[in-house]
């Protein structure tokens, strides 16, 4: 017979720091890493400083629309911005944020002691991180400082033949595509890590249908990483062989088509906006637990609506090329399959209200971002359903309702999810909670700020103003809505500096965390804050899905209950 | 709070931290799998879409020897996997060898061809949309092979200098897998460009 | 704070917000044609099919909305730690299959719903037969203007579309053919139909029957290049009368006894290198036709009016209102750009 042992750690003692080691080493000590915590933490660390960098990106657009015909910036440096706007934000803000949790939490949750290939690992931050600074160095390569340098200018995705050399002359758009390529490499070692760690390193009786339902997000997450890289590296090698050695893929004059490089970017993107959004789902499939104070409702639904989510997600791609004029059967069968997909989407909505429903909620910071994320993510996903149907997808593509839709998703939803993760998690990374009533400002002037910006941005699209311009007509009627959304970011950059300042004070001088702040559920709260690095002492042995519950209820276990 | 100890039935693991090293290459695979995909998609979608230039059938000849090496090869490596997994260190090296062999004569009969190719027939990656994506989907497997017969060669010299042994056999049939993976792909590219497309 | 206070503080916030979303729609529909580009007043049977989808689509989505949000905060408000709490933890409920199959199989009806009523209209508007009396106008796309050939009357066109107005009994569509040039491109304007891409080495194709005469206007919806924002649209919908009359003069030449000083030059200049001037020698396809430039009301795809001294200004320094656009400053001196602006005020 098994036994199961916990080894308590003290309440009070303060965090053990390496302050005592001399500066070098310490430096050293973090770009050598292979600790999976450490490797979490940098890759937080690297997105924190690109989204300040995306937000600076997204501000200069702002303040150039905030009015029709601004002379803010050239239409130049207008292109650049959002192009690397959007790139910086979904590859080197969102993809590594999120990696980053999931690297810190995941061998904590499952009881093991680092991932399955540590040095992978490694290896994946630091190819992401390069790519990163490749994509900037692009501002400083190419044409310079003047004008804002040689930054890529087509559009995160790239269309071709835009990208072609006759229409992207110069370097920039090699940057793109070479930034991309190299954290590509990064993104699917890292993908292989997670799926191996989660099948492999799992502590004993923890089986697959007793992991927390963030490992299991996390386990699908990888699998969609494996399978949503490969065709934009693809796609981008060819763009490389068409630039540089004369191909023609997308060389329209020679036979090639501009409507297969979409048809490569799309299946690689729509699988993309997944990879974003389940580990969002996973944060929120372990905070609002908690906070309700009972377990998630409806565990196996969950997990059967997620791999549902992460099949159909890879057959629904063509809704971003409702327009560019495919058959009534091609547009008949991907408005069915993203009509299909909201299906479970939605059953993950109501389950976790279901588990909010007959609880006691605690409303503490991470679950008022928690319950903002719920109210944004079910407009969202009613947007996108909105978007589904291709006929109204005619009016609404390329235009301010889908910038408004997607940044509902990927602001509302990811990010306020991140920061309800953020808040979750500090004190098991660092030893200290952040500041609550920091916390409590920073939500508000960011939901403030968010919902001014984003709210009012759908009505614009209405009205029919295009994405991707630089400057707009005034007699169109666009001009107060662009106001409001402009006025929005103040609000916005408010929040996240409170933020900023919270994460660092708290660092130094937060109340104290002890190992369960929270009185949570799963094994990373079992260890100290900040965990050892070894995590476990002697690898735990659990029985039901909440570990955690069953020592503090010996009289009424989990397991006599799944 | 005291620690407490449950006893447990003892639990069943599907998969330890033994078969990290299959569980890594098999997504390791699946993830190059949706890159060949997608050049083979390619491959099928530009046939036929070139505006100039010798088409397919003027200029392919199906490549019967070196796929058959290269089939081969797949066979070596499996006795060589036999081999070591008995722990007969020198029946290994020699199955290895051939394995090796058997693929650069693969590689060898590859640039033969696209000799050929440039210099009698004049078809260049450049030349047409056909040679684009001839040359890069024929290429992108060819580079995988030679990462897998260097491959092959640094675990031959590790294995000459004495460093490799049976203890080994779990590492050397991870590898394995990479050059079966390689095989297949082959199969894939071959019946493409040689047989449908042409 | 107490939770009465707060939770009226949010409503009346919300509130707030819903009628100033709707003031400033109300507002702008009170005042005539200060929305042009509102999706929501469509004129022409595309935009018509869409709107009424739309207004489907958003009931259904609207519905949802409220029933979720409703539950949302009944469960945040009822279900909410009291003060005086206990400290137990609430009955740990762990799913029920009853429920996950009511909420699985009514969205699985309302997704069955929706995908119906959108593909019925995908077939009718794709796959619409064009009756007999389709005007056929093939749209080209180019950096950053739009070409319209009018294959039926032998002549080309530029920037400004004229139709004619279609009587709902006895449709007259104008059918639209859309080639590119160079790169991609979207032809969308709202209140006439939904967008269509402009894709190089690819045909695709889009139709209009606008009921009522007006000047319609919309933009290319498709990133291509620097002066993406001012590659704009305009479709002038006439009477039948009045678009004969039109077509009739567009396929005149140009008057072949001009012999200005300002036609020498355009002539013997690079001008002719990228323009078409019917009847002359320049014969170039690289910019827009200027053959009757002069019953255009905008120049440079609607980035200036079109009146002499934006034309002067256009050909001096094309960077002034359209930063990047492939027009070259001309570098002509003082007398030769009055010349040629002169001679460029003649092409009716």
């Amino acid at each position: 017979m098994g036994e199961a042992e916990l080894i308590p750690r003290s309440l009070t003692a303060a965090p053990v720091r390496d302050a005592a080691l001399p500066f070098f080493d310490r430096v050293s000590g973090w770009i050598t890493t292979v600790d999976h915590k450490r490797l979490g933490i940098l890759y937080i660390g690297y997105a924190l400083v690109f989204l300040v960098i995306g937000g600076i990106e997204a501000t200069i657009m702002r303040i150039q629309l905030i009015r029709p015909h601004n002379h803010f910036v050239s239409p130049e440096v207008f292109n650049q911005m959002f192009t690397m706007h959007g790139t910086t934000m979904i590859f080197f803000v969102a993809m590594p944020v999120l990696f980053g949790f999931i690297n810190y939490a995941v061998p904590l949750m499952i009881g093991a002691r680092d991932m399955a290939f540590p040095r992978l690992n490694a290896w994946g931050f630091w190819m992401t991180a390069f790519g990163g600074i490749i994509l900037y160095f692009s501002f400083l390569g190419g044409s310079g400082l003047y004008g804002a340098g040689g930054a890529p200018d087509v559009g995160w995705f790239a269309y071709a033949p835009l990208t072609a050399p006759v229409f992207s002359v110069g370097h920039s758009t090699d940057y793109w595509i070479i930034g991309l390529l190299i954290s590509g490499f990064g993104s699917v070692a890292t993908g292989i890590n997670f799926i191996t760690t989660v099948l492999c390193m799992r502590c004993p009786g923890m089986t697959l249908g007793k992991m927390p339902l963030f490992v299991w997000l996390n386990l699908v997450t990888g699998v969609l990483v494996l399978l949503a890289m490969g065709p934009l590296t693809a796609a981008q090698i060819m763009l490389l062989i068409d630039r540089y050695l004369g191909g023609h893929f997308f060389d329209t004059q020679a036979g090639g088509s501009a409507i297969i490089w979409m048809h490569f970017f799309w299946v690689f993107g729509h699988p993309e906006v997944y990879i974003l959004i389940m580990p969002a789902f996973a944060f929120l499939s372990e905070i609002v637990p908690v906070f309700s104070r009972k377990p998630i409702f409806g565990y196996p639904i969950m997990v059967a609506a997620s791999i549902c989510i992460a099949f159909i997600s890879m057959s629904v791609w063509a809704h971003h090329m409702f327009t560019v004029g495919m058959t009534s059967w091609g547009n008949a069968f991907f408005v069915a399959s993203t009509a299909a997909i909201a299906v479970p989407t939605g059953i993950k909505i109501f389950n976790w209200l279901g588990t909010m429903w007959g609880g006691k909620i605690v409303f503490k910071v991470p679950m008022l971002f928690c319950i903002a994320f719920l109210f944004q993510f079910l407009i969202a996903g009613l947007t996108g359903i909105m978007l589904g149907a291709a006929p109204f997808n005619w009016q609404l593509s390329g235009s301010y309702f889908v910038v408004a839709h997607f940044h509902y998703v990927i602001v509302g939803g990811i990010l306020f999810a991140l920061f309800a993760g953020f808040y979750y998690w500090f004190p098991k990374m660092s030893g200290r909670m952040l500041s609550e009533k920091l916390g409590k400002w920073h939500f508000w002037l960011f939901l403030i700020g968010f919902h001014l910006t984003f709210d009012f941005m759908h009505i614009p699209g209405l009205l029919g103003m295009p994405r991707r311009i630089y400057t707009y007509e005034p007699d169109r009627g666009w001009d107060i809505w662009n106001l409001i959304v402009t006025i929005g970011v103040a609000f916005q950059a408010a929040g996240v500096l409170v933020f900023v300042y919270n994460l660092i004070s708290s660092y130094f001088t937060g109340e104290l965390a002890g190992n369960d702040p929270w009185d949570a559920w799963t094994l990373e709260w079992s260890t100290s804050s900040p965990p050892p690095d070894y995590n476990f002492a002697k690898i735990p042995v659990v029985r039901s899905r909440r570990p955690l519950w069953d020592l503090k209820h010996p009289e009424d276990p989990d397991w006599k209950y799944e | 709070m005291a620690a407490t100890t449950i006893s447990v039935p003892q639990p069943e693991i599907p998969l330890s931290p033994q078969m990290r090293g299959r569980v890594g290459m098999w997504s390791l695979i699946t993830a190059e799998s949706t890159i060949f995909s997608i050049f083979v998609v390619m491959y099928l979608y530009s046939a036929g879409k070139s505006v100039s230039g010798p088409t397919p059938r003027e200029v392919l000849d199906v490549p019967y020897f070196i796929s058959i090496c290269l089939f081969s090869s797949s066979f070596t490596i499996v006795m060589a996997e036999r081999a070591i997994v008995r722990g007969m260190i020198k029946l290994f090296s020699i199955w290895w060898l051939m394995t090796i062999l058997l693929g650069a004569i693969f590689i060898l009969g590859t640039a033969r061809e696209w000799y050929e190719l440039i210099y009698r027939d004049g078809v260049t990656i450049s030349s047409s949309l056909f040679g684009t994506t001839f040359y890069s989907l024929v290429g992108l497997h060819a580079f995988h092979v030679l990462v897998g017969l260097t491959g092959l060669s640094i675990i031959l010299a590790l294995t000459v200098l004495g460093y490799v042994k049976q203890e080994h056999a779990e590492r050397i049939g991870v590898f394995s897998m990479y050059w079966h993976f390689v095989d297949v792909v082959w199969v894939v590219v071959l019946s493409v460009v040689y047989f449908i497309a042409r | 704070m107490s939770l009465k206070l707060r939770s009226a503080i949010l409503f009346l916030t919300a509130l707030a917000w819903l009628c100033a979303g709707m003031a400033g729609r109300a507002s702008g529909q009170a005042v005539e044609g200060s929305h042009p580009t509102d999706i929501f007043s469509p004129v022409s049977t595309p935009a018509h099919s869409i709107y009424d989808l739309a207004l489907f689509v958003l009931v259904v989505c609207a519905a949802i909305f409220v029933t979720v949000f409703c539950l949302l905060v009944y469960s945040v408000v009822k279900y909410r730690k009291r003060p005086g709490d206990d400290g137990r933890e609430p009955p740990q409920i762990y799913g029920s299959n009853q429920i996950e199959l009511a909420w699985t199989v009514i969205p699985v009806l309302i997704v069955v719903v929706l995908f119906l009523a959108a593909a019925r209209v995908i077939h009718g508007l794709e796959d619409a037969r064009m009756p007999a009396g389709t005007t056929e106008v093939t749209a080209v796309g180019h950096q950053f203007w739009w070409e319209y050939r009018y294959p039926q009357y032998g002549f080309t066109a530029a920037n400004e579309l004229h139709v004619s107005v279609s009587d709902p009994a006895h449709p007259t569509p104008t059918h639209i053919t859309l080639l590119s040039a160079d790169t991609d491109h979207s032809f969308w304007v709202p209140k006439l139909a939904g967008k269509t891409d402009l894709i190089p080495n690819r045909i695709n194709h889009t139709w209009i029957d606008p009921h009522e005469t007006g000047v319609y206007l919309g933009q290319c919806a498709q990133y291509c290049g620097t002066q993406h924002a001012k590659m704009l649209l305009r479709i002038i919908v006439e009477s039948r009368a009045d678009f004969d009359r039109w077509v009739a003069e567009q396929q005149q030449p140009a008057r072949a006894d001009n012999t200005t000083k300002g036609r020498q030059i355009f002539e013997t200049t690079a001008c002719v290198n990228c323009h078409t001037v019917a009847g002359t020698n320049a014969h170039g396809t690289f910019g827009p036709d200027l053959t009757h430039l002069m019953s255009r009301e905008t120049i440079a795809a609607g980035a200036a009016l079109n009146t002499a001294e934006n034309l002067r200004r256009w050909i001096q320094n094309p960077d002034y209102f359209k930063p990047g656009s492939l027009m070259p400053a001309m570098q002509l001196d003082e007398p030769d750009l009055d010349a040629v602006t002169e001679y460029l005020t003649t092409l009716n």
